[in-house]
């Protein structure tokens, strides 16, 4: 996990004592609970400084996580108030990787409540099965199941319906399972790069022809399966990302020099530098490392509903 | 005690740079009404006995204090002063109140009905009178909830003006008070003020046998109250302003002046006793410009008992900037309702005023434009009111002073131009 500078705003690891690109001694100031506007320690629990008024950067605001190889780095962008992405990733035995990006809808009630439960029950309800001995896609189904299940749970008379996107993979062996419900993408980084989802969304909008919540109706996710026989990365993310980068092999250029944790940093960072108009995340399982021969991707039939 | 609870209506969404911020705080009170124990209700009735009360009026005032005396449930102590350029506590005679009983409402209507209209008009001192009265009662009774019925049909004219404003200042804080015009000798500003400085209401009422069933219903509402004295308490950031805190349903009522710090960034606004009734506020402020992205709390809205600091409930105005002008441009249906409002009140005001000073010019363009904001919001009862002051060509909408207009629809318009209505259609429910 980390942070952000109090006083700048840069990306600032746990366990770092100064800020890299201003000096802010970081002990001092922001992990100590007081405030990144008005430096009072005066700060609600509800995140409102008592001082100035002001809404205190959280945890969400930029997040990290390693697993193994595989990484994921959240963040809010440079112009929303909050980030109502989430993001899980968990490893179901040795050599099989989990990872889930959702991206919660931002004209509905609580969109940051809806992504994070669906990302944590995806998550859960894929290892459980997997460990279990379930085959991936069957797993993926229930999970995408689960997870609309739980976002629906969260609505409340009175309001919109909590909604956000969905995009997971399960990487294990040579096969990687794919599904998604939205415009929250999937890839293939490799020698060629590929996009393996089709957005939800009425072509050239972010109008969403599918996605979970109360008002959703019967959710019927994409799944796709694929293998492989060389070495890349399998990256999930929010249209934080793609609005910037659509193009695989831009992303590929951007990610496969590096670990996957740096890679993942420099697509977030790529996006805030373009603009960061909405919240970015970045999902990266590599994938097929050892193996000999050219990248090639073959999809089989989709198995969708 | 009731259950209060708070909700925020706004449009949080501002351009960049961005500083005002408009928010329509909700208030409501439901659950037990009418639970508060009877000991617990103190009333004090004031009747005009002024000379201009006789030719009959008295006698509609004696059978209208005998019928909120008979509205007192068992137990309530209460009192009733007798108003002209002085005041007499006509019941009970030992300067405190006197518990509801059938024997003190007896005693207490046989008083009323002795009542003469002689002498001229003070209502400061009438004020001060039931002030008095309540503060000695407040000893025993610290959570007593106060309320007075104040009936006037004249001018406020055998006090002076500083005495008046001495009185009224005494007055304020140590009870809320209804008040009632009857007739068209009153002033609707001197009425108003008081029922301003003392929370409560202001109605005209055109006949004097009207009178009687709006001393019950009064009465009744007063007996409905459960809780004796809200506060809203508001705080804002440093470096930010608080541009205005008003009421603005039932009634129109500017609070902004009425402020008691708490702390620096914190100030109580007075709200009076509550029953079972929902009341709306509109609180604006301004905030220091932020950045796109930047959410700030620009106020944090709670009603409180002043008294113990008990928290009844609360909500959050908040400011958060973008640069969505689809999201940042959106007018709130319920700020724009009552900007609409506070718009109609303010032309009603001026128009009268503009015809009382001779400026027709002014008067018809400001009843004109009231009469099509009226209809438009839905305030039919002020439409219809206005129908009587200015004509409307149907086919050019061209406004036009009507040449005779009775004294009391005049007086009526102006009283209930504070009153409000509420969204015609809710988009919440
Ligand atoms: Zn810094
Ligand atoms: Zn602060």
């Amino acid at each position: 996990m980390s942070a952000c500078c109090p006083a700048c705003g840069t990306t600032v690891l746990a366990g770092e004592a100064f800020c890299e690109q201003c000096g802010q001694d970081l002990a001092a100031a922001g992990h100590s609970g007081s405030c990144t506007a008005c430096g009072s320690a005066a700060v609600g629990s509800d995140g409102y400084c008592e001082n100035c008024g002001m809404l205190q950067p959280t945890g969400r605001d930029h997040a990290e996580t390693e697993v193994e190889t595989s990484a994921g780095v959240t963040d809010r962008g440079l112009r929303h108030s909050k980030n109502e992405d989430a993001m899980a990733l968990v490893t179901a035995g040795p050599g099989t990787v989990i990872g889930v990006v959702c991206d919660g809808v931002s004209t509905s009630s609580r969109p940051e409540e809806a992504s994070q439960a669906a990302a944590d029950m995806a998550a859960l309800t894929l290892a459980k099965r997997i460990a279990e001995g379930e085959d991936a896609a069957t797993a993926t189904r229930e999970a995408v199941a689960m997870a609309a299940r739980a976002v629906a749970a969260a609505a409340r008379p009175g309001e919109d319906a909590p909604a956000c996107t969905y995009v997971s993979a399960v990487a294990a062996g040579r096969h990687v399972t794919v599904a998604w419900v939205g415009d929250s993408r999937a890839y293939w980084l490799g020698a060629h790069p590929a996009l393996l989802t089709e957005d939800d969304a009425a072509p050239g909008t972010h109008m969403l022809t599918a996605w979970l919540g109360a008002d959703a109706g019967e959710v019927v996710p994409h799944v796709r399966e694929f293998t492989t026989d060389g070495p890349g990365l399998v990256l999930l993310c929010s249209d934080g990302l793609w609005n910037y980068y659509p193009e695989p092999e831009a992303l590929a250029a951007a990610a496969l020099d590096d670990t996957p944790v740096a890679a993942a940093r420099r697509l977030v960072r790529m996006a805030n530098d373009a603009g960061g108009q909405d919240n970015i995340t970045v999902v990266l399982i590599p994938f097929g490392q050892g193996d000999a021969g050219d990248a090639t991707v073959a999809f089989p039939k989709e198995r969708s509903g | 005690m009731a259950d209060f609870t708070i909700r925020v209506d706004q449009n949080k969404y501002l351009p960049a740079g961005s500083q005002e911020v408009h928010g329509i705080v909700t208030a409501e009170a439901s659950g037990p009404v009418g639970a508060a124990p009877a000991a617990d209700a103190a009333e004090v009735i004031i009747v005009d006995t002024s000379g201009s009360m006789s030719y009959g009026k008295i006698n509609d005032a004696r059978k209208a204090a005998q019928a909120a005396i008979d509205t007192l449930r068992d137990g309530v102590f209460f009192a009733v002063i007798a108003g002209n350029h002085q005041a007499e506590v006509i019941y009970p005679g030992h300067g405190g109140l006197a518990p509801a009983t059938p024997q003190t409402r007896y005693e207490s209507k046989q008083a009323v009905a002795q009542l003469r209209a002689d002498g001229g008009t003070a209502m400061g001192r009438w004020l001060r009178r039931a002030a008095d009265l309540f503060s000695a009662h407040q000893m025993a009774h610290p959570d007593a909830i106060k309320h007075a019925i104040l009936l006037t049909d004249g001018k406020n004219e055998h006090e002076s003006a500083p005495e008046f404003d001495a009185n009224l200042a005494y007055s304020a804080g140590k009870f809320v008070c209804d008040c009632r015009g009857v007739g068209t000798d009153w002033v609707v500003a001197e009425v108003r003020r008081i029922g301003s400085t003392l929370l409560g209401s202001v109605m005209d009422v055109r006949r004097p046998e009207e009178l009687a069933d709006d001393f019950r219903a009064m009465t009744e509402a007063a007996m409905g109250k459960t809780v004796a004295d809200v506060a809203l308490r508001i705080w804002t950031p440093r470096s930010a302003t608080l541009n205005f805190v008003k009421q603005v349903s039932p009634a129109l009522e500017d609070l902004t002046g009425r402020r008691t710090d708490v702390d620096a960034l914190t100030g109580d606004y007075p709200t009076g006793a509550w029953g079972g009734e929902t009341r709306e506020y509109h609180i604006s402020v301004r905030v220091p410009p932020g950045q796109v992205g930047q959410e700030m709390r620009a106020g944090l809205v709670k009603l409180v008992v002043p008294q113990t600091g008990q928290v009844l409930a609360s909500g959050n105005i908040l400011a958060l900037w973008s640069d969505d002008p689809a999201l940042s441009t959106r007018l709130n249906p319920r700020v724009a309702h009552y900007t609409g409002q506070q718009e109609l009140a303010s032309l009603i005001q001026e128009g009268l005023q503009a015809r009382n000073d001779g400026d027709i010019e002014t008067a018809t363009a400001r009843l004109g434009k009231a009469r099509g904001i009226a209809e438009r919001a839905g305030n039919d009862e002020t439409a219809r009111l206005l129908d009587k002051v200015v004509d409307i060509d149907p086919a050019t909408g061209t406004a036009r002073l009507k040449r005779v207009v009775d004294k009391a629809d005049e007086i009526a318009l102006d009283t209930r131009s504070v009153r409000t209505v509420r969204m015609r259609k809710d988009p919440e429910s």
